[in-house]
């Protein structure tokens, strides 16, 4: 019995292509902390998602390796085929589903802000120009309000240009801004109340990559069920974040 | 890098710059100038050997060949470099891998493309599967090599094409008159003598072409001007060094490092000029003459 449940098992693997054996290949931006950064003293990529990521390696016995890509092409590089994952703080929303799948979410749908310049109107967030990352959730948000859109390819020239008055406000995951209005000494500030936007964080797949999916979301449930994910987001996003 | 860095934010200014500036990703930024410089000793000499074969083709007698090099010179010369370099990279990485599931895997019976997915079995893959993180930048920097290759042939090609032309049709006929084949006349006559027309063409494409390496972040290779934006953008508490935004300082030093790169590169063109210059009945060889007599 047993031995017939392992050969199943050896040739729905063999089927899929995906043998356990294989480099799983995980795509991050690297630039946008605390989801993805690059440690400044190691020079390795750092953050929640590479704890995470890891951690869902560890469990799962995949075999993981990073790549840094840049975020307006780790997309298109997935489905080519350069890399097996996308973990880069990718929200769930249904036009990237049209292109790629998505496991579950392994963040519940955070709270996004507006941040701007201490004197700033409140107004601001409705009538300015509001800067986000170019193929964001808070970019595709800004796009439909009457506000104008400045999009930039990496989220860190968004507040350079909050800074040099480019920008009235920036829209961006408010995890990601904390730390920029923290350091600021008042320089900068949270414009009015929180926006929940996308449906929550998810690992990025390629749609045929069935086998790889379940195992993601097998680990992940799991992870969920003993409390451990949400220990790690409390590591790194703070006790207030959303939790499952 | 120091035994001082274990703990930045007590450092006194002086050390803490010591240890910011030889920590890890600083010395990634360090390497990838290398990168740079390694990519144009390699692209420039194979673009070169594209423009001269793009030119033998211009001027062959065979006209098919004549069209191929046409073709080739105007394509890549009508297309911006950023469209080229955007689709080199995908369509020559799916091209290969096509190529190869097709001699490797006859009897694969799922399509290549599903949906949006590219997908070709296990053996067809470039790079092998499971290879080593190295082996797949390897790749991706010939992958550049290549794209840099491929556009810069295209204009160096319409250059010494040119400088062929260029050289007096009295030459050749004298070659011929001597009872010389086409070739030899080609080999022994034109070929010496076209450089001093190319010379100014060709320097014009190496400095482009040293310009134009920042392209190489679009390749996916994390090459200076990546490494500047990500190392001068501000760092937050987060991070073992917390800075504000000093891109503007980063920028700097690479427009410092390319400044000196290309007034480099115009000495050595000057000094290349005035020695193939010698002897040519051209003005700058007249005046060489007479400056000696």
């Amino acid at each position: 019995m047993k031995k017939t449940t392992f050969a199943i098992i050896a040739a729905a693997f063999a089927a899929s292509g995906a043998m356990a054996q294989d480099v799983v290949r995980m795509g991050s931006e690297g630039a946008y902390p605390p989801y993805n950064f690059i440690n400044d003293a190691t020079g390795e990529l750092d953050g929640y998602e590479r704890e995470l990521g890891d951690e869902i390696c560890r469990r799962a016995e995949l075999n993981c390796e990073w790549v840094i890509n840049d975020w307006d092409t780790i997309i298109p590089n997935l489905v080519s085929g350069n890399y097996d994952t996308i973990m880069a703080g990718m929200s769930i929303t249904e036009a990237r589903m049209e292109v790629i799948a998505f496991s579950q979410n392994y963040l519940l749908p955070e709270p996004s802000a507006f941040i701007g310049l201490a004197d700033t109107d409140e107004s601001a967030r409705d009538t300015g120009v509001i800067a986000a990352q170019s193929n964001t959730i808070q970019a595709a948000f800004v796009a439909d309000s009457d506000a104008d859109l400045l999009e930039f390819p990496t989220p860190d020239e968004t507040i350079s240009a909050l800074r040099n008055g480019e920008a009235d406000a920036v829209l961006a995951d408010k995890a990601f801004l904390a730390p920029y209005v923290a350091d600021s000494n008042g320089e900068l500030v949270f414009l009015g109340d929180d926006v929940i936007l996308g449906g929550g964080i998810g690992i990025g797949l390629r749609q045929s990559d069935d086998a790889l999916r379940d195992t993601l979301n097998a680990v992940i449930d799991e992870m969920k069920a003993d409390g451990s994910l949400n220990a790690m987001i409390e590591k790194w996003f703070g006790p207030d974040h959303p939790k499952f | 890098m120091f035994s001082f860095c274990t703990d930045p934010s007590v450092l006194p200014d002086w050390q803490w710059f010591a240890c910011y500036l030889t920590n890890a990703t600083h010395l990634q930024f360090y390497r990838a100038f290398g990168v740079v410089l390694v990519l144009l000793a390699i692209t420039a000499p194979v673009a070169l050997g594209m423009g001269m074969l793009g030119a033998l083709a211009l001027r062959s007698r065979f006209a098919p060949l004549v069209w191929f090099g046409k073709g080739y010179v105007n394509i890549v010369r009508g297309v911006p470099d950023i469209v080229f370099f955007l689709f080199v990279p995908i369509a020559l990485g799916q091209g290969i891998e096509w190529v190869m599931h097709q001699i490797n895997c006859p009897d694969w019976d799922q399509p290549i493309r599903q949906g949006n997915d590219f997908i070709v079995c296990r053996e067809a893959k470039v790079p092998p599967l499971n290879s080593a993180a190295w082996v797949y930048q390897l790749y991706a920097f010939l992958m550049a090599v290549v794209a840099f290759a491929l556009v810069f042939g295209a204009f160096a090609a319409n250059t010494l094409h040119g400088a062929m032309q260029a050289v007096p049709r009295a030459q050749i006929e004298t070659a011929e008159a001597y009872g010389m084949t086409r070739a030899q006349a080609f080999r022994r006559i034109v070929l010496p003598q076209m450089w001093v027309y190319a010379l100014p063409g060709l320097s014009n494409i190496w400095q482009i072409l040293i310009k134009a390496t920042p392209l190489l972040f679009l390749l996916g290779i994390q090459d200076i001007v990546f490494w500047a934006r990500e190392l001068g953008g501000q760092k937050t508490s987060l991070f073992a060094y917390p800075h504000p935004d000093w891109r503007m300082w980063y920028f700097l030093g690479l427009l410092c490092f390319y400044l000196f790169l290309t007034w480099g590169s115009e000495r050595a063109f000057a000094r290349l000029n005035a020695r193939l210059s010698r002897g040519q009945a051209t003005a700058a060889g007249e005046r060489m003459r007479k400056a000696a007599a």
